[in-house]
């Protein structure tokens, strides 16, 4: 019966893999390929556009809160003159990494639209410590991979840095440490009750072995040893 | 070629006598060392890290490094990150006064009292830089 009278779906199938009889395999190819430039083309124009500071702003929660934050913050205003904008800090560049990101920030639309769950001040406020230990949980697993895209311990010049962040640097670099341990709140306000969230988003994730940082790397051991022979003139 | 035998004439001996005093002339390593000294590096000083000595007894300590950008409001204080007694061994900072756990009924508080919150209103950065203000402060100690 079906085969007799087949429906709407069956019959656009069927044509769908039946071969073509009037148009040359040439125009099927070059045709196919044009829609395969215009189409991955495009699936990668609006990758972009998503991923530019216009675009993040375009919705008031980022724009009145994340984003008028950020003003003024070492990363928007600075000497040198580079300015790290919000893709840089939040989509990672790989691909995979980034698709992933896109996918999940879908749920970002759901809240601005259904469930309007920061859409005030107030609610930004009461839910701050829940996004922030997103994003440190995010930043931890990666060992802050979006940081890294400018800021790498083997790049650093630690006889250039003051004194402290020399040091501490160094700490971090023996202790397997990674820059969101020590760098939380740099371009946002940190809520109340910061410091033990963050405790306890690292100790969740060790119980769940995600930290993929060795405890206790031992890269260099040798501050000591070398500051010792440095100064000791042997 | 008369010209040229007149020419080597005057730069050869030049050259010859250039090459015997740069012989006798001390050498003057760029280094600024023989080879075999060893040269310790010099301190790199960027700030003054050593705390500079209280200009009079009450003086609250300044502080020995930049505090640019440091979040300290109702919600968070960044200083406490590492001065606060429970991080302070960690991270190798000094900790607060243990006055600063006190509250003003002198109550004993584990963490720091609503007072004493707010540390840059109190302590603030060291520089050795001229006064902002003409002024006759003379240090008491």
């Amino acid at each position: 019966m079906s085969d007799a009278n087949p429906g709407f779906i069956r019959r656009t199938w069927r044509w769908f893999w039946t071969p073509t009889g009037a148009i040359s395999l040439g125009a099927l190819l070059v045709s196919g390929f044009v829609a395969g430039v215009v189409f991955w083309g495009g699936f990668n124009w609006a990758l972009e556009m998503t991923n530019k500071e216009e675009f993040c702003i375009s919705c008031h929660e980022m724009q009145d809160n994340a984003f008028a934050e950020y003003q003024g913050s070492v990363h928007q205003n600075n000497s040198s003159g580079v300015r790290a904008t919000c893709p840089d800090c939040h989509v990672p560049k790989d691909w995979g990494p980034k698709i992933i990101r896109k996918i999940k920030a879908t749920k970002e639309l759901y809240g601005h639209f259904i469930t309007k769950s920061i859409w005030t001040r107030e609610k930004f406020e009461d839910l701050r410590i829940d996004l922030a230990a997103n994003e440190w949980r995010r930043m931890k697993s990666t060992n802050s991979q979006e940081c890294r895209n400018c800021h790498n311990f083997e790049y650093m010049d630690f006889t250039a840095q003051e004194n402290r962040a020399a040091d501490n640097h160094q700490v971090a670099l023996d202790e397997g440490k990674t820059c969101i341990d020590c760098h939380q709140g740099i371009a946002h306000e940190l809520p109340e009750g910061w410091q033990d969230r963050y405790e306890q988003v690292v100790q969740e994730m060790a119980a769940a072995g995600e930290l993929t940082l060795p405890d206790g790397r031992q890269v260099a051991d040798a501050k000591g040893e070398i500051e010792g022979f440095l100064t000791s003139g042997n | 070629m008369r010209k040229h035998f007149l020419i080597s004439a005057i730069v050869v001996p030049t050259l010859l006598a250039s090459a015997v005093w740069a012989q006798n002339a001390s050498v003057q390593s760029l280094r600024g060392a023989a080879v075999d000294e060893h040269i310790a590096v010099e301190d790199v000083f960027h700030q003054d890290k050593d705390r500079f000595t209280r200009n009079y007894r009450q003086q609250p300590p300044l502080i020995p490094h930049s505090i640019d950008q440091y979040q300290i409001d109702l919600k968070a204080n960044r200083c406490l990150s590492c001065h606060d007694w429970t991080q302070a061994g960690e991270r190798n900072a000094p900790t607060l006064s243990m006055t600063h756990y006190q509250d003003r009924e002198g109550n004993q508080l584990d963490v720091v009292a609503g007072t004493r919150w707010f540390c840059n209103q109190c302590h603030v950065p060291q520089a050795d830089a001229p006064a902002l203000v003409e002024n006759t402060f003379e240090a008491s100690n």
